[in-house]
């Protein structure tokens, strides 16, 4: 008995031993550079872009951005052309920017509203076959949402009818009412995944806890709002940046039932407009890539708190 | 944890599902805002009274077609909608071959589109998605445009479309300065401008310059050099059997026609001006590919009229001027095949303000229209050469406007999407990077669909 305790706690510190090896290199002085190095690799390309972005026209299409440090020339016209342009197909950034905003606040909260409801219910109200809608829903996540587009969109337009029978109506949506299809194919996209992470992030909250509310008489109502909401708020707020980001940067769900005029695309859909009818343009994308980055930048910097603490969610206890 | 304690917030998501609630139970649309046509002064409109009045109609118009040629289409027909009281929503995007199949698929049209790839227009009307166009579109097509043209948009003996603006493939551009300085000629034939190649390349300088990098269409430039050689090389008639695929795309026949190309592409005493050897040529974008002329280090690019645009800010494109274009020589000087490329105006809907706006598009009147405000090339043969913006455009229209010019459409577009936009594109990178012609037109014989 004595021998193998011993070799247990020989190997238990040979492990912490290997922990405390691998903590001390990550902070010594070489990771520190080493870190660097990454960092100001990483962050060159994007460096690069933004320098172009103010390059002028002719400077920016026969050499590359380092060359501004040999011939320093700066202008602000193509973010002049991508924002304030008056043309019909380009530039015009700032009205397709609020479209974004339009388009994305919803997209973020009805699944984030939704996915939050059926998680709870999933975890903690017992009813037959739960399991199964579980299983059902963690399994929708496979299915590519490109399969879905034509289907959602007949959907839209020619509404749901089954041998001949119109069961529900086509939508008919004109003009700035049609943002509400993108909330929608937004919201159907962003749930599997949603109630997946949710529903981890809460089946693993003691049980005790709902218990103790239940005995104190609280419905499920209560229970939610001031027991769950507050206890899942990193893994709520994780998932809403997950899906502001994939909402925002998203082109083809946009494309498809927004359509591409000023009236409800998103503002990924003018950048892939912008580079002119034969790509002539193409000095534009960078100004435009540095307007459409500038929202999620600041959502992701004001909120990364939660982001790192909610990426476990679901992953590891505790 | 803090994030949502405060009931507010809680509101706040509760208040957001009743919101989705709302937005999904009743999509109702909002009450549309009328277009605002008062009419006009009579004089102005009596051009459009033919229209007739449709006060408050919407017509959607979907297109490859942006930016500023998209701007200057729109300045061309608000007179039109002013007049006939219609509003023409047009949207222009770079995902047309894609969107236009995924927007009819989901019962999702626009009412009219411009079709860039007959082939493509093919496809829809044979699947019975496309309107037959009105009788008064095909009287106006068959004054305006030349069999050649209306033949691709007629399909099973129906006609779709008018032909709407073009563009002439058969090209090669030149400097007339370098031209004149160094007493080099225009070729009139073939054999004439391997003999310049040559002289030119003796000279110290590489004759050629090409790029055919396009993104995920790399490649397509060099299928327009097959096509315009082999449009020479085979004749008209078998041009379209090889386009029909009833020529098939191994033969010796097109061999031969390829192989006549890579003594030039493939050349390295010929390629690549300015950029480097021959494999430089399919890193190279198309867009930089001719630039090299401007600096007197290549002589020769073949391209499109549309290269135009491509020049480097400040370079005057005329006879007399920086850069230049003449015809890609055939064997035969007497014969001139072009080859070219355009839009097919088809409709999805037949209502009659959408066919309104597909006659106005087949006119003279709005080709002149649209001539005057900016670079514009129609083979309408109502059009005014006068209105021609640039020496370019004037020379594209004189060789359409020919009647003795044979037009044949860019056959990559006419051919099945899997080779026209597919196999013919890679197959062509291959070629340029080193692969040997047979193995090169074995391979897209064999990606042909079957059936």
């Amino acid at each position: 008995m004595t021998t193998v305790s011993s070799t247990v706690t020989v190997t238990q510190s040979g492990a912490r031993g290997a922990a405390q090896r691998v903590r001390q290199s990550l902070t010594s002085r070489t990771a520190g550079i080493v870190a660097i190095v990454i960092a100001l690799l990483w962050t060159t390309p994007t460096f690069g872009l933004f320098l172009s972005s103010l390059r002028p026209e002719d400077q920016i299409k026969t050499t590359g951005w380092w060359t501004f440090f040999a011939d320093p020339q700066l202008t602000l016209e193509n973010y002049r052309q991508v924002l304030f342009s008056t043309s019909s197909s380009s530039g015009q950034m700032a009205s397709f920017l609020i479209n974004s905003i339009v388009i994305t606040i919803p997209s973020v909260l009805f699944p984030l509203a939704f996915a939050a409801f059926a998680a709870y219910a999933l975890a903690w109200v017992p009813f037959r076959g739960r399991n199964l809608i579980y299983i059902g829903i963690f399994a929708l996540q496979v299915v590519p949402l490109q399969m879905a587009l034509v289907p959602l969109l007949s959907f839209f337009s020619e509404g749901v009818s089954v041998f001949g029978t119109q069961i529900m109506p086509a939508w008919e949506l004109e003009g700035a009412s049609r943002f509400a299809q993108v909330w929608f194919a937004h919201t159907c996209f962003a749930l599997p995944l949603g109630v997946f992470l949710l529903h981890n992030f809460m089946s693993e909250l003691p049980g005790e806890l709902i218990e103790a509310a239940r005995v104190d008489g609280a419905t499920h109502g209560v229970i939610f709002r001031r027991l769950i909401l507050p206890l899942v708020a990193p893994a709520l707020a994780a998932f809403g940046i997950f899906q502001f980001l994939w909402v925002w940067n998203d082109l083809l769900v946009g494309l498809i039932f927004a359509g591409g005029t000023a009236e409800t695309a998103p503002m990924t859909v003018r950048l892939a407009q912008m580079a002119g009818t034969k790509g002539n343009e193409w000095q534009r994308l960078t100004a435009g890539a540095f307007v459409s980055v500038i929202v999620p930048l600041i959502v992701f910097l004001s909120m990364q708190r939660y982001f790192v603490r909610g990426l476990l969610a679901g992953s590891v206890k505790g | 944890m803090s994030l949502l304690s405060h009931p507010a917030r809680v509101a706040l998501i509760a208040g957001s599902v009743g919101l989705a609630l709302v937005a999904g139970g009743c999509g109702s649309s909002e009450p549309t805002s009328t277009a605002g046509g008062d009419g006009g002064t009579s004089a102005e409109c009596a051009p459009y009274a033919e229209y007739g009045k449709h006060e408050g109609k919407k017509v959607s118009i979907y297109s490859p077609i942006r930016d500023v040629e998209a701007d200057l289409f729109q300045q061309t027909w608000a007179p039109f909608e002013k007049c006939t009281g219609m509003k023409i929503n047009y949207e222009g995007t770079g995902e047309f071959e894609a969107q236009i199949q995924v927007r009819a698929d989901g019962g999702n049209p626009p009412d009219i589109a411009f079709f860039p790839q007959p082939g493509l227009l093919e496809r829809f009307a044979k699947a019975g998605k496309l309107k037959p166009a009105s009788a008064k579109v095909k009287e106006l097509a068959d004054k305006n445009w030349s069999a050649d043209w209306t033949k691709y948009s007629t399909i099973d003996d129906v006609f779709y479309g008018a032909p709407l603006g073009a563009s002439v493939k058969s090209f090669v551009w030149y400097s007339p300065s370098m031209f004149k300085e160094r007493g080099w000629a225009i070729p009139k034939t073939w054999d004439e401008l391997m003999t310049l190649s040559e002289t030119i390349a003796a000279g110290g300088v590489k004759p050629w310059c090409a790029g055919i990098e396009s993104g995920d269409a790399t490649g397509w430039p060099a299928t327009d050099w097959i096509e315009d050689v082999l449009l020479r090389e085979i004749g008209p008639e078998g041009y379209d059997e090889w386009v029909g695929h009833k020529l098939a795309f191994n033969d010796p026949k097109v061999v031969a026609a390829v192989d006549k190309v890579g003594a030039i592409l493939k050349n390295d005493k010929f390629v690549n001006g300015g950029y480097g050897p021959v494999k430089s040529i399919a890193s190279t974008a198309f867009q930089e590919g001719g630039v090299p002329i401007t600096a007197g280090k290549c002589a020769l690019h073949r391209q499109a009229s549309f290269y135009a645009n491509f020049w480097p800010e400040g370079t005057k494109v005329a006879e007399d001027g920086d850069v230049f274009a003449f015809y890609l020589p055939g064997n035969d000087p007497a014969k001139k095949p072009v080859l070219g490329a355009g839009e097919f105006v088809a409709a999805f809907a037949d209502r009659p303000e959408v066919q309104a706006v597909q006659a106005y598009l087949a006119t003279a009147d709005y080709a002149n229209a649209r001539m005057k405000l900016g670079t514009y090339v129609s083979a309408n043969k109502g059009v005014d050469i006068a209105n021609a913006q640039n020496p370019i455009d004037k020379l594209s229209i004189e060789m359409l406007q020919d009647p003795n010019t044979v037009f044949r459409f860019d056959g990559s577009d006419l051919m099945p999407a899997a080779v026209g936009a597919g196999t013919f594109w890679k197959g062509m990178t291959d070629w340029i990077n080193g692969k040997d012609t047979k193995t090169v037109l074995d391979f897209i014989e064999n990606s042909w669909p079957k059936s």
